[in-house]
């Protein structure tokens, strides 16, 4: 299993990074409660991987205030896209390996 | 290896159904379009019993009966008024309920970003669609107006379908080529309007039913 790791991109290796960044693909902006519900994480849980991601520049973050509730939306950034386009295709390629 | 292989493809299938779930209304139910359809040729078959006409009747197109029309102590424009917003209302409420129901079932939430994005897209063209037939009706083109329904209906499906399920974009195409027909058979008004909204929806409702609702409900 060693081998592939190295195509498979580390920062998608938990299923809350993979279904944010799989949710950011086709939207533009999307906040933290719906990604909450869509994921069904905590609020910690989502947070710290939100922070992963952010580190890693695949995910940008925008703070607004709703009236005068705080809003955090996210958007995946250029980088971001290209890093789990090229995820996606090494699954492809692992798949249709085995077959 | 077996068993990891097993593991990207469950990966990649929870990464296409976040995608479908984040970014489409797919709780929608084929029953609404059903129930949608039996409204549609009720009211349909009531405007025929008003105009005391039958289907294809080509002695007496509908629009030439309309302007005697005064059966039941009402005019033609109060009784098509009551009509449609009858058929409006139903069709409305019975999609609701079902798109409510099997989102419920599905545990979803039915207020979301997606639905608000949808309701928005429908309503641009519908809004418009709206307008343009109170104008036609202005300038006294009552035999339009049916035709001009469904061209509008057609193209709200058609600008909304990205975001719910794929087959209402076919179900727009559909309705958009029969209001083209039914503009050149102005007689055939009310023939084409029961067939846009009352069979096309029974038919695409039910299409709909039996490939996404069907084998959930039996699983």
């Amino acid at each position: 299993m060693k081998h592939i790791s190295t195509q498979l991109n580390k920062a998608f290796d938990h299923r809350i990074r993979l279904g944010l960044m799989s949710v950011l693909m086709v939207n533009d902006w999307v906040d933290f409660n719906t990604l909450k519900e869509l994921l069904d994480a905590t609020d910690g849980n989502l947070a710290s991987h939100v922070k992963a991601l952010e580190a890693e520049n695949y995910i940008e973050v925008k703070k607004q205030f709703i009236g005068r509730r705080p809003n955090t939306s996210y958007a995946a950034t250029a980088l971001g896209r290209k890093a789990f386009n090229d995820h996606l295709d090494a699954l492809e390629q692992l798949l249709k390996a085995r077959d | 290896m077996a068993a990891s292989k097993q593991q990207h493809i469950d990966t990649l299938q929870e990464i296409r159904s976040l995608m479908e779930r984040s970014s489409r209304f797919i709780s929608l139910s084929g029953l609404s379009g059903i129930f949608a359809g039996i409204w549609a040729l009720a009211g349909a078959t009531a405007a025929y019993i008003y105009l005391d006409i039958m289907p294809f009747d080509r002695y007496k197109f509908y629009y030439t009966v309309i302007e005697q029309g005064r059966a039941w102590g009402i005019s033609f424009e109060q009784f098509f008024a009551l009509d449609a917003l009858i058929v409006l209302l139903g069709a409305l409420g019975s999609g609701v309920y079902f798109t409510t129901r099997r989102a419920k079932r599905r545990g979803q939430k039915i207020w979301d970003p997606v639905t608000r994005r949808l309701i928005v897209e429908l309503a641009i063209p519908l809004f418009t669609g709206g307008v343009f037939c109170l104008i036609l009706l202005y300038h006294g083109a009552i035999g339009f107006v049916a035709p001009a329904t469904l061209v509008f209906y057609g193209l709200a499906l058609v600008n909304a379908s990205k975001y719910t399920l794929p087959d209402v974009r076919l179900l727009g195409l559909s309705e958009i080529v029969l209001g083209l027909i039914a503009l050149f058979r102005i007689g055939n008004g009310l023939e084409c309007w029961a067939a846009g909204f009352g069979l096309l929806h029974i038919v695409y409702g039910a299409m709909m039913y039996y490939k996404y609702e069907r084998n959930v409900a039996q699983s």
